[in-house]
Parts: C-alpha cells; structure tokens; sequence
C-alpha cells in the first residue's frame, strides 16, 4: 500500500466528499418531495392521480437508475433538456430515489391502526383534518427508519453519476487511478469516505427515531 | 318532547358484495332513552352501529337524527361537510379505544373541539377538566395514553366524545377488550351517563349491564331484529326460540 500517495492525494478526495455531500442532500430533498407527491397521489379519491403516480413508481422502479441518469443526461439534449453533468444527476437520482420514498412513505400512512381515522372521523374531524392532525405525526414516526434505508441507498447511489463525470467521489477514484495505476488505493480511499458520509447520516437518523420514540 | 323520535332508522338493509348484512332493520330510539343491542357474533351489530353516524354507510334505507338525515345522498364535497357536521353530535366509543397515542390526555380530549368550534385553548383546557372529572381520571390530564389502563383509556375515550357535547351516544362493545377487574369502572361512567339522560345506543355482551341501565333491548341475530322490548320481558320471558337459545348460552355464565 502506497501511503505516500494516499496523502498526497487525499484532499482531492475530500473535495469529491463535499460534491458527493452536496449531491446526497439535494437528491434526498428532491426525493422527499417526490415522495410526499408521490404518496399523496398514491393515496387519492381520483384514480386518476392514483393511475399517474402507480406508473411513476412502476417504471422507475423497473429500469436502471444509471439508464435513468443517461437518458436525461445524455437524451436530455435530443428533446431539449440541456443540463450540466451536476443537476442531470442529481435530478435523475433524485426523481429515481422519489419512487421508493413514494412506497416508504404510502406504506406508513397505510400502516397507522384504521381505529385512529375512525375515531378522528366519528368527531366530526374531515379527511383533512384527519390526515394531518391524527395519521401524519403518526405515520412521520414509523417512516423514519425506512426513509433512512432509502437515504442510505441514495448515497451509495451517487456513484451513478460518475459516468457522466460529475468530480464526486467515485469519479475521483477512477481519474486518479488512470494517473497513477493504483486501483487498491484510490478505491480504498474513496470507500471509506462514503462510509464515514453514510455512518454520520445513518447516526443522524437514529437519533431522530429515537427522539420521535419517547413520548 | 320526550317521547319524539331522536333516532330513527328506516328499512335499513346493508351488502357486502351477495351476503346480506343488515335486512329491512327499523329502530326508533326516543331522546333520553337507552337501548342495548345484543346477538350472537356476526349479527350485523356493529354494522348497525356504525351505519348511524356513516362510518358503514347502508345499501338503502334512511337514517334520521332528530329531524336531520344523516344518510343523505348529496354530491361529494357537500355530502362530506353535512356527515362532518352531524357527526359532531354522535359520540361514538370503540372496543379498542382508538385513544391517539401521540397526544396527551389533554390533547385527545381538545383536538376536535378545538378544530371543530374553535374552542380557545383555555375554553379547550377548561372543558377538558371538566369531562376528566366526570369520569374520575382527573390526575391524568398530561398523561400520555400509553401510561394509562385499559379502563382508564376507555374513561377518556368516553370523555373525548363528551367533550363534543353530542346528542347521542354509541357504544361498541365498550369493555370486551377490558380485563374483567376493570369492566365496573367503564360500566360506572355509562351508568352515571345515564342517570343524565343521555341517550346511548349500546351494543354490548354484557347481559347483567344490560338489563340494569337500558330501557329496551334488541336481540339481532343474521342481520334481523329478532325481538325487540323492555330487559324484563327479554331476559325474563322472550319469546322466539332464537332468543331463548343466545340467552342461555349467556346467562347461565
Ligand atoms: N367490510 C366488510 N366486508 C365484508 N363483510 C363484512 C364487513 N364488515 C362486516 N362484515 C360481515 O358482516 C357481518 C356482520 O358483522 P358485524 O361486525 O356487524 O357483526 P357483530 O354483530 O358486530 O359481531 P361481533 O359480536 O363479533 O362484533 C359479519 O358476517 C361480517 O363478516
Ligand atoms: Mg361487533
């Protein structure tokens, strides 16, 4: 193992860490809003958005997030969609990640005890009112673990967009190999900066889960 | 005034999908007054319960409180604020509770009224006060419902609906989920209820409760009102065979 080399590469690395960062919470925001979109219409009276968002989560969920990411990356020009390497990836992974959140999030709305709708509709309370004084705060509870699977996914997923050169960690990785002929290092290297990335956020997580326990 | 209908339920009939639920029920529950459903499990009990205030809509049939039809046909947006309102003067209790596990007593108790008549939060607090006492669990107020027995979780389910101030009382099977030591303290509450004239419509397994506070009772069995009179006359001297059958099987525990 060259660890000369490892320090003396290492801060390139820690700028691709920051784009792999920066990548990871816009995905997981573009996600979550997708995902509450998603549920939502998954959940509907009109089946028309329930139609809509079931072929959404179908045909993400059915194809490969790296095709996902090319067709908009790469396709995108074709229909006119010009966007840098940065915000196609990001866009594509963050509409792909949205599709799981869409399940995550319909699956703890559905899971809340029948019982607590009854009871909040027998008041006199509307479907509304119901959803989001009584189901939601419940349904938020049970939907943190699951999101933090999705989210732990998003992350390793950022490595998608390498291909299409965004200078994040994995793209790193493969530059500076191509520089120095060490594929051992560099791919060490960069691993265990997306493991101490996801061990921070996976932390982060917990704590919310166990904060939203107490009560 | 006293002995106009309050609840009235005409030719009610209920399906799901061939099997038929509910036949051609009518019930007429004057105000005041307390009336017990009993009959075997599957009788469509609960179904006529909850086909009072629209949670199990019927198949046909109307359903009348005071001079209001609960069951209306009406487009949907108008449809969903005219059962919103009326709903606000049913109070219903559940076998489980249904009690919302993250909020406070206090918080079960001031959601609705709060949301629904724009109670401040002072009138919300001091209207909670008052139905917690009513139901002895006073101390409880900033518990969560998770710290509480099954008794005392029924007590402020019932205090919950109360605080909508309703017009009638619906009772599902309020203490079969109960351990037996904690049945009186629910069964007390309904007594004290009651004594002030509320009117309840109470489906319930409990023969002895039913014959002590109810005013008449009705013996369902495969979605028809077998008998119908007043608890002497049904626990004492019934007159179908299928009566007499279901209260042996009860009675004799
Ligand atoms: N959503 C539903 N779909 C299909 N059948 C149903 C549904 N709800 C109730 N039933 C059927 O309707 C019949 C009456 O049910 P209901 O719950 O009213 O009986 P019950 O008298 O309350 O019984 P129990 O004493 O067990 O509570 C039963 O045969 C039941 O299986
Ligand atoms: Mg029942």
């Amino acid at each position: 193992m060259d660890t000369e080399l490892i320090l003396r590469v290492y801060p390139f690395f820690i700028e691709a860490a920051w784009v792999t960062i920066q990548l990871s919470v816009l995905t997981a925001a573009l996600g979550l809003a997708c995902g509450a979109l998603g549920a939502a219409a998954r959940l509907s009276r009109l089946a028309i958005f329930r139609w809509i968002a079931a072929t959404y989560v179908s045909v993400i969920r059915g194809t490969p997030a790296l095709i996902q990411v090319f067709i908009l990356y790469f396709g995108g020009p074709q229909v006119g969609i010009q966007l840098d390497s940065f915000a196609a990836g990001t866009i594509a992974l963050g509409v792909n990640i949205g599709a799981y959140m869409t399940e995550t999030i319909r699956g703890a709305i559905v899971s809340v005890d029948k019982g607590q709708t009854e009871a909040a509709r027998t008041l006199g309370m509307s479907r509304w009112q119901t959803m989001r004084k009584v189901v939601l705060p419940q349904a938020a509870r049970l939907m943190i673990r699951p999101l933090g699977v999705n989210i732990n996914a998003l992350i390793k997923g950022t490595a998608l967009v390498a291909p299409i050169s965004v200078v994040e960690l994995t793209y790193t990785a493969q530059r500076f190999i191509g520089s120095t002929y060490k594929p051992f290092e560099m791919f060490l290297l960069s691993g265990l900066l997306y493991m101490v990335i996801i061990y921070v956020v996976g932390q982060g997580i917990h704590w919310l889960d166990r904060r939203a326990r107490i009560t | 005034m006293s002995d106009q209908a309050f609840v009235t339920i005409k030719n009610a009939a209920k399906s799901y999908g061939t099997l038929e639920v509910l036949k051609d029920i009518n019930l007429t529950v004057q105000r005041g007054q307390i009336v017990a459903i009993i009959g075997p499990s599957g009788s469509g009990k609960s179904t006529l319960l909850r086909a009072i205030n629209e949670l199990d809509p019927l198949t046909s049939g109307e359903v009348w409180l005071e001079d209001v039809q609960i069951n209306k046909k009406l487009p949907h947006r108008q449809y969903e604020a005219h059962v919103n309102q009326v709903r606000q003067d049913i109070g219903m209790v559940f076998q489980h509770f249904n009690l919302f596990p993250h909020l406070t007593v206090r918080g079960n108790i001031t959601l609705a009224p709060r949301m629904l008549k724009g109670l401040s939060e002072a009138d919300a607090n001091k209207l909670a006060e008052e139905q917690l006492a009513k139901v002895g669990l006073s101390e409880k107020i900033d518990e969560y419902p998770s710290r509480l027995s099954g008794g005392q979780k029924q007590r402020v389910a019932i205090a919950r609906a109360l605080a909508m101030k309703p017009k009638v009382m619906l009772f599902d099977e309020a203490t079969s989920a109960l351990d037996p030591e904690l049945v009186e303290e629910v069964n007390l509450v309904m007594k004290q209820l009651a004594e002030e004239h509320m009117t309840m419509i109470i489906v319930t397994h409990e023969m002895d409760f039913a014959a002590s506070v109810c005013d008449r009772v009705l013996f369902m069995d495969q979605g028809v009102v077998v008998e119908e009179g007043p608890p002497s006359v049904i626990f004492q001297n019934p007159e179908n065979e299928r009566t007499r059958n279901f209260l042996r099987k009860h009675l004799s525990r």
